[in-house]
């Protein structure tokens, strides 16, 4: 048991001196911080204002949809609160919100590094990222832009009448905050991981930061390009995409796609692996097939880049070219089934507790399911040429994006919370809000399947009779998810005061980011760790866990 | 257009199949999700903390075989319906020959449809039940998106350039007309209605708009006032190609690529006649961007392309 030995060895607490949230005081300390720790936490307070913003354009929507004639928002309006709800949740929330918050977090932890390889070029990120929200905020103040957060060209080039402009240049530099953190956390996976730390030893939350890491190195360029040229036709009248100059206007989609698709998985593969992390450590089993969860994060980052020709079915391609699209949609389809398949076998003979990040994992598995299913109509050339464009594609994106990626992101912060506070969260009220996420959401999305389906077509703030009721579902449905995503807010700034005082390892789990106190110190650990085993393992190999006691389990190494 | 159903109205012979492939989807993914949510509660149920079931190893087979197996099961399942989804969609790929055709210019925020003996309407397109036909379709300004849900189709109308759909309607009927792809400010009131009537009620609706004179014969006066026929007439002294029958044939250009005269090519020759030159003819001819609008456009590619039946004749 020498690891248990080496675990006990770590004191709980820090003191004053040492804890990363104390050892300097003092706004500067904050805001010119190179701890890849506090850094998070500016990212998740910078994160928690788009989330408001964002969210409230998607209330003004739903309160809108709840009659078929307009009454809150004019058509202008309703063009503005959809498009400003898209961007600010795709650029400002969705792709930010795991790896800059749990990643930034976590990744030098679960290694045993002391910081990420650079930390400058972090707090820089978080500086570029900011400038780039008040681009945002501009936007929104000066008017808003009416394009839909695909831009689509001509309408973006030649015939929006909103702040286009601004509205590019802020996602354009978004972009670089992206790439910096990218290429940090690339840097610190190859060169910062602990001794005996080897790629199959490393915690699945590892990988799937750094596959993303790569896909995002290798897509936001594309996006800064595509932005750049509706840059030169909108401001200086250069004819890329207008049809009337000779100009081709599905060339923007392409390009679009080409990243935005790719973005997908960039929103979707760390929810992976925070997932990953949470099942088996409530499970107390060591994860199914481990080199598979692997080789399918980088077989969906490989072919990810390959299909974004599915969202062009009804553009006019070719038929020939958007059944390569489709093949290839489907082959992609089955390493996210190989992830829920193993997250589900992780189950079996396992010491299952129903703690609130382990409910969120499971309502994480049952939507996401529901999410990629829905993905293989839209991969059908013909069923997505009827769906494509309406409340079908809606359900269906959000289902992932946030039914997945933003549970995945509450349970993370669930499970993370005391590592990161050193406070304990109210068990009972996070199970409630986790219960109560899974179903708000699916009152919500659920009814736009079936609404899309008969021919409701998205971007509508007036729409036939017949589609209200679905609407009026989606409307009350969303007033429990919003009630849902509002309560753990309260309760944890409630726990920051009232909490109870967090061990080193609250949940008895192995990563190493646990073989060390709550919060770390500044330095993460003490004494440098070093790894002598693969991550999760929860139960010796030739026998599962027993059926009450939590022990043995070993921790990945420890501070020895 | 009733007010309660979980199925949408199925009025053309696509539908049909569309709705076959979408029940199929349904129960495949029906029974994967049944699976998994069954196996989650099953083993949430057993494996609880304190639960009385035994624990342990693994069996030996449920490792690497079975991970094997279900890796190449779905891969297979996601090719059969790769297989079963591309199929029904080149079934429906192109139009039968001599399919009624109606053009249809998109701008914001109206449809505007042309049927061939020339009658007009905004908003509105009546078709025959029971015969095939082909909508071509430009926009005169963003990219539309014609969709018919009763139809299972919809195809963007982009600016610039043609698109095609056609169908072949079931059940007469009123059926609503969407524009799908988010085109500005009254994008949601960029609607319309589809009637399907029965061909005889067709031919008589249709006899009793308004006679105009068809695209055709207004790109044949276009053809004559923007002075195409100067050069291209047969009598004339300039040497440019003589355009009857040039519509839908083989090509040969001067830096020896060989396309095929569909619409397209004939809106880039009026547009951009310096991109795809003739083989044998020099580059005289100017362009007329800027000259000829969408609507001129379309009636002159109308007229060229009548041109092809008289050289048949
Ligand atoms: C100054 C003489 C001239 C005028 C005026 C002119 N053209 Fe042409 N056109 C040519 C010549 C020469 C070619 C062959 C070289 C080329 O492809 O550019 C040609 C090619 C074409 C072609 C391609 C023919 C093929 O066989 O592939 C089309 C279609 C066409 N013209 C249509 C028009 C139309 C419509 C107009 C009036 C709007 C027009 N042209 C006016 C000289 C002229
Ligand atoms: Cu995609
Ligand atoms: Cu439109």
């Amino acid at each position: 048991m020498s690891g248990i030995t080496a675990e006990r060895a770590v004191p709980d607490r820090p003191s004053r001196a040492d804890s990363y949230l104390t050892v300097e005081t003092g706004l500067a300390s904050w805001l010119l911080t190179t701890d890849h720790k506090r850094i998070a936490l500016l990212y998740m307070a910078a994160i928690t204002v788009f989330f408001f913003v964002g969210g409230a354009g998607a209330v003004a929507m739903r309160i809108e949809l709840f009659t078929p004639q307009a009454d809150l928002l004019s058509a202008d309006a309703y063009n503005r609160a959809f498009t400003f709800h898209g961007v600010i949740m795709v650029w400002f929330f969705l792709i930010p919100s795991i790896p800059v918050i749990l990643g930034n977090f976590l990744l030098p932890l679960m290694i045993g590094a002391r910081d990420l390889a650079f930390p400058r070029l972090n707090l820089i990120s978080w500086y570029i990222f900011i400038a780039a929200g008040a681009l945002a905020a501009y936007t929104l103040l000066a008017g808003g832009v009416d394009t839909g957060w695909t831009f689509y060209t001509p309408l973006s080039t030649a015939f929006a009448n909103g702040h286009v402009l601004a509205a590019a240049t802020a996602v354009f530099v978004a972009g670089f905050s992206t790439i910096a953190s990218a290429v940090n956390f690339i840097v610190t996976t190859h060169l910062l991981r602990a001794p005996g730390l080897t790629w199959f030893r490393l915690p699945l939350f590892v990988w799937a930061l750094y596959a993303t890491s790569v896909v995002m190195v290798l897509a936001t360029p594309v996006l800064a390009m595509v932005l750049l040229l509706i840059f030169a036709e909108r401001a200086f009248g250069i004819p890329i995409f207008d049809p009337l100059r000779g100009g081709d206007p599905v060339l923007f989609q392409h390009l679009f796609w080409f990243y935005s698709h790719p973005a997908v998985y960039i929103m979707i593969l760390p929810s992976f692996g925070v997932i990953s992390e949470l099942v088996t450590c409530y499970a107390r089993r060591r994860v199914f097939g481990y080199s598979f969860m692997v080789y399918a994060i980088l077989w969906i980052s490989l072919v990810g880049f390959l299909v974004w020709g599915h969202h062009m079915f009804v553009s006019g391609q070719s038929v020939f070219a958007s059944l390569a699209f489709s093949l290839l949609s489907f082959v992609v389809a089955v390493p996210s089934a190989i992830k829920v398949f193993n997250w589900t076998a992780t189950l079996y003979r396992g010491q299952i507790v129903f703690d609130a990040p382990m409910i969120y994992a499971l309502g994480f598995i049952g939507l996401f399911t529901i999410g990629g299913l829905t993905g293989l109509f839209l991969a059908s050339v013909p069923v997505d040429v009827h769906v494509t464009d309406t409340y079908f594609v809606v359900a269906h994106f959000h289902y992932i994006m946030v039914g997945g990626a933003v549970s995945a992101f509450y349970g993370g912060l669930t499970f993370w919370w005391p590592k990161m506070t050193g406070r304990l969260y109210p068990e009972g009220w996070a199970r409630f809000a986790a219960v109560m996420m899974f179903f708000g959401f699916g009152f919500t999305f659920f009814p736009m399947f079936i609404m899309g389906f008969l021919g409701m077509p998205r971007r509508y703030h007036v729409y036939p009779e017949e589609f209200q009721v679905w609407h009026v579902l989606a409307s009350a449905g969303a007033v429990i998810l919003a009630a849902a995503y509002l309560l753990p807010m309260g309760y944890f700034a409630w726990s920051l005061v009232w909490g109870r005082r967090a061990s080193a390892n609250p949940w008895d789990a192995t990563g190493l980011e646990w073989q060390t106190s709550s919060p770390p110190p500044r330095e993460n650990f003490l004494v440098s760790p070093a790894v002598d085993r693969g991550p999760y393992d929860y139960h010796p190999a030739h026998t599962g866990p027993p059926s009450m006691e939590r022990e043995p389990h070993r921790p990945q190494g420890g501070q020895a | 257009m009733n007010r309660f159903s979980l199925w949408p109205q199925a009025a053309s012979e696509q539908a049909a199949r569309v709705d076959l492939l979408f029940i199929g989807l349904l129960v495949i993914s029906g029974a994967i999700l049944l699976l998994v949510a069954g196996l989650l509660l099953v083993f949430c149920l057993r494996y609880r903390r304190g639960s009385s079931a035994p624990r342990g190893l693994l069996p030996g087979f449920l490792r690497r075989d079975v991970e094997i197996g279900w890796t190449t099961g779905t891969l297979f399942l996601a090719l059969f319906l790769f297989w079963w989804a591309g199929a029904t969609q080149l079934r429906a790929k192109d139009p039968p020959a001599g399919a009624l055709e109606i053009h249809v210019a998109a701008k914001q925020w109206m449809w505007k449809a042309r049927h061939p003996n020339g009658a007009r309407e905004i908003n509105a397109l009546h078709v025959p039940r029971g015969e095939a036909v082909r909508l071509v379709m430009t926009s005169q300004d963003v990219i539309h998106s014609f969709f018919v849900p009763a139809f299972r189709l919809k195809q963007d109308v982009i600016p610039g350039r043609f698109t095609e759909m056609w169908f072949r309607a079931t059940e007469p009927g009123e059926y609503r007309l969407f524009c799908a792809e988010f085109c500005g400010t009254d994008h949601a009131r960029m609607g319309g209605t589809v009637t399907v009537m029965q061909p005889e009620d067709y031919a008589r609706w249709a006899a009793a708009q308004p006679q105009e004179e068809n695209l055709a014969e207004e790109g044949a006066r276009l053809f004559t006032a923007l002075g195409c026929s100067g050069c291209h007439a047969p009598a004339s002294a300039v040497h440019a190609p003589l355009l009857a029958g040039a519509y839908g044939r083989m090509v040969h250009l001067a830096d020896g690529r060989t396309i095929r005269a569909d619409e397209a090519y004939i809106r880039d020759s009026i547009l951009q006649p310096k991109r795809d030159v003739v083989a044998g003819f020099e580059p005289i001819m100017p362009s007329f961007e800027g000259l000829v609008d969408q609507g001129d456009l379309q009636r002159l590619v109308a007229y060229v392309q009548s041109l092809r039946g008289e050289a048949a004749r």
